[in-house]
């Protein structure tokens, strides 16, 4: 599918708040993949973490945000540690979430949670989720 | 002790009980929702307020410190800080900065307590906004009464009910720590789940009360309560008059009464 | 010897197998594992955003406890608290400028700089008791049993706060073998539970929990030893369904290594709260004449 990319389609500040969110510069990636490979979670993802690390090269503010990549992300951390780049792409997926939640939007609605799930779940599955995920 | 001072010229305390205040009695302002007030200065808050003209149809209850109507959110003069205290309590200071919270919306569950489990998990599915907490210590710097705000919350997701009550026991449900609270939590009303949990399924019963109940309903006292209605003025004053009673400084077990039927 | 200790919620309730096995292990090994005086929650998670530092304030607020108890370590059980308060440490440590802004935002507390070091229980029992002790304490080896070491995510990313090398930690084959038992190589030993995507998101979660126990039966291991309330939620509540639909062959026993150290010290199974652990787990070790009831 086509995609339009041109000097009116990129967001600059967008571009410019993840990185400042996020304390890397993602210009240094080189859509090498090793990222995507590695992570656990990818293959419950729309886009792999390169795709989206592109996208935000590409100041795509909507597809970046929008697609569930930054909400199927773990922390996990995997992609950071394999990075041959040294890109904290962790950081990156946090940043991106937050442009989205500090909006003041909840991924997930802790008062929508099923009363006999809450129980089931640990707390710290809890407290982990809402902090990534609520704002 | 003389109301004179050093320079021989009497001076006037405005205490407030009037409202023409003594000439020369001195005032400082004070600053509600933003507009100057010159005020008494022995006051506290809420005479202040109705000294300077408002009407508290909310917001004033027991003036004693405990019913929690009145939580006021103030400045100093020259400071950024916010200070937190029930209006009836705090004395107003000059140029003091105020406004008053009444009423907080915090989220209150809906729940039967007759139904609930007492378990930590009972309180989590009802208020899972719990989870939220940053233990930022915003809640326990604004209690006017002191209480461990942070404390009993890291009980509760602790699971530990009995600890959450009992720090939160002096809590008036006044509604502070909820309107600085940056997860969005009710703490008064999940404390008050607690105290309620606790108090019916987690204290310990009276055993002496329960029994006591026991007998009443078993009929112990029905005769002599019988006996007392059907009685005449005259006969209950007499036996009022000649009731046994213990000796004031009777030493604790040295005393019982000769009619033991009741005991 | 007596050290400050910091729990986690979950360990209070759903995880209390993890901690009791642990306080009594260390109190057959001679230490005093002393709880921190009014914990709160840790978070859990490390906020990864410059500008955020109000998440990083639970954890700093613990670190501070202990710092006033006189404590110059913390020891934690959970993985996740370990990351969350070593990483927290480090801001501290390191980032000037936001150690005084954190300082100056709790200022009803004292100020931190840093002073407490973050120690993983089994760093701890690896560094301050040392293996030696523990064998020479172990009364019934686990005679061979085939165990798979899980790590998760958090005890080994990011380097900076790893117990081990990311790439291949070895702390949890030096233990196992420590107690007798025999640790197994598979796929899959640090690989990511799902964490906390299990709330909203539990198929991708579920996903990510077949290939870890599809590692492991591959390799043929006995058992699965586990350091995270959240893995070990994540990993037995998803067994029985993988199981059904025939993504993994047979179910693993999943412990908390603390409690197969408790087995291994010769500890009554009171002192391990197998009572919370699935049936397969006490099955398999009364199977092995490691528990008896």
């Amino acid at each position: 599918m086509p995609i339009q990319i041109s000097d009116k389609t990129v967001k600059r500040g967008f571009i410019e708040r993840v990185m400042k969110l996020s304390g890397q510069d993602i210009y240094k990636c080189f859509q090498c993949g090793t990222c995507g490979g590695a992570c656990p979670m990818s293959g419950s993802m729309d886009a792999v973490p390169r795709r989206v690390m592109h996208m935000v090269q590409l100041g795509m503010e909507e597809e970046a945000g929008g697609g569930n990549t930054c909400w199927t992300c773990a922390s996990c951390h995997t992609c950071t540690v394999s990075c041959p780049r040294g890109i904290d792409l962790a950081r990156v997926m946090e940043a991106i979430r937050l442009l989205t939640l500090r909006k003041n939007v909840n991924h997930v609605e802790p008062s929508k949670l099923e009363k006999e799930e809450i129980k089931r779940l640990p707390q710290i599955a809890m407290v982990s989720c809402f902090r990534k995920m609520t704002s | 002790m003389s109301d004179r001072c050093e320079c021989g010229v009497v001076q006037q305390v405005a205490t407030g009980d009037r409202a023409i205040l003594p000439e020369g009695a001195k005032t400082i302002p004070i600053y509600v929702m933003g507009k100057r007030y010159e005020v008494p200065e022995t006051l506290t808050i809420m005479k202040a307020m109705e000294y300077a003209g408002f009407k508290f149809l909310r917001g004033a209850g027991c003036r004693g410190g405990i019913c929690g109507a009145c939580p006021t959110v103030y400045r100093k003069e020259g400071d950024y800080k916010l200070y937190f205290g029930l209006a009836c309590q705090t004395v107003v200071e000059p140029n003091m900065y105020l406004a008053q919270i009444p009423f907080y919306p915090a989220n209150r569950a809906v729940y039967e307590i007759e139904e609930i489990e007492p378990s930590g998990e009972a309180i989590y599915a009802l208020y899972p906004e719990l989870f939220r907490c940053v233990a930022c210590n915003n809640c326990t710097k604004a209690c006017p009464m002191g209480v461990e705000v942070l404390d009993y919350i890291s009980a509760i997701k602790q699971g530990d009910i009995a600890k959450a009550a009992q720090l939160s026991f002096d809590c008036i449900q006044c509604g502070l720590c909820a309107s600085r609270c940056m997860g969005e939590l009710p703490q008064y009303h999940i404390a008050q789940l607690a105290r309620r949990i606790y108090g019916r399924y987690i204290q310990p019963g009276a055993d002496h009360l329960k029994r006591r109940v026991e007998e009443i309903e078993g009929g112990k006292y029905d005769e002599m309560l019988d006996r007392l209605t059907r009685m005449s003025h005259g006969e209950l004053e007499k036996l009022y008059k000649e009731r046994e009673r213990e000796p004031d400084l009777a030493p604790p077990g040295t005393w019982m009464p000769k009619e033991t039927q009741y005991l | 010897m007596k050290v400050s200790y910091y729990p986690g919620c979950t360990l209070k309730t759903k995880a209390k197998n993890l901690e009791e096995s642990a306080i009594s292990s260390m109190t057959a090994l001679g230490v005093e594992l002393e709880e921190l005086p009014r914990w709160n929650c840790c978070g859990a998670v490390h906020s990864l955003a410059e500008d955020d530092l109000i998440h990083h304030v639970a954890p700093v607020r613990d670190l501070i406890r202990a710092m006033e108890r006189g404590s110059s370590r913390l020891v934690t059980l959970c993985s996740m608290c370990y990351n969350t308060l070593a990483r927290a440490n480090r801001i501290m440590r390191e980032d000037e400028v936001k150690r005084k802004t954190i300082n100056e935002f709790m200022r009803e507390e004292k100020d931190y700089r840093g002073e407490v070091e973050v120690v993983h229980f089994l760093n701890f029992l690896r560094d301050e008791v040392g293996w030696e002790k523990v064998v020479e304490r172990v009364k019934r080896p686990l005679d061979g049993l085939r165990v798979a070491g899980y790590y998760g995510c958090t005890l080994v990313r990011p380097r900076e706060v790893a117990i081990g090398p990311p790439g291949h930690p070895e702390i949890l084959d030096e233990f196992l073998r420590a107690i007798g038992a025999v640790p197994v190589d598979y796929a899959g030993s640090n690989l990511c539970c799902g964490s906390y995507q299990i709330v909203a998101n539990p198929e991708a979660a579920v996903d990510a929990v077949s290939r870890i126990l599809g590692g492991a039966v591959g390799a043929g291991v006995d058992a699965m030893v586990i350091s995270c309330p959240l893995c070990e939620f994540n990993l037995s509540g998803s067994q029985k369904g993988l199981l059904e639909d025939g993504r993994i062959s047979r179910e693993v026993p999943l412990f908390y290594f603390t409690q197969l150290l408790a087995v291994a010290l010769g500890l009554e199974e009171g002192a391990c709260r197998f009572d919370l652990n699935d049936r397969v787990a006490v099955d398999l070790l009364r199977s092995r004449n490691l528990v008896h009831c």
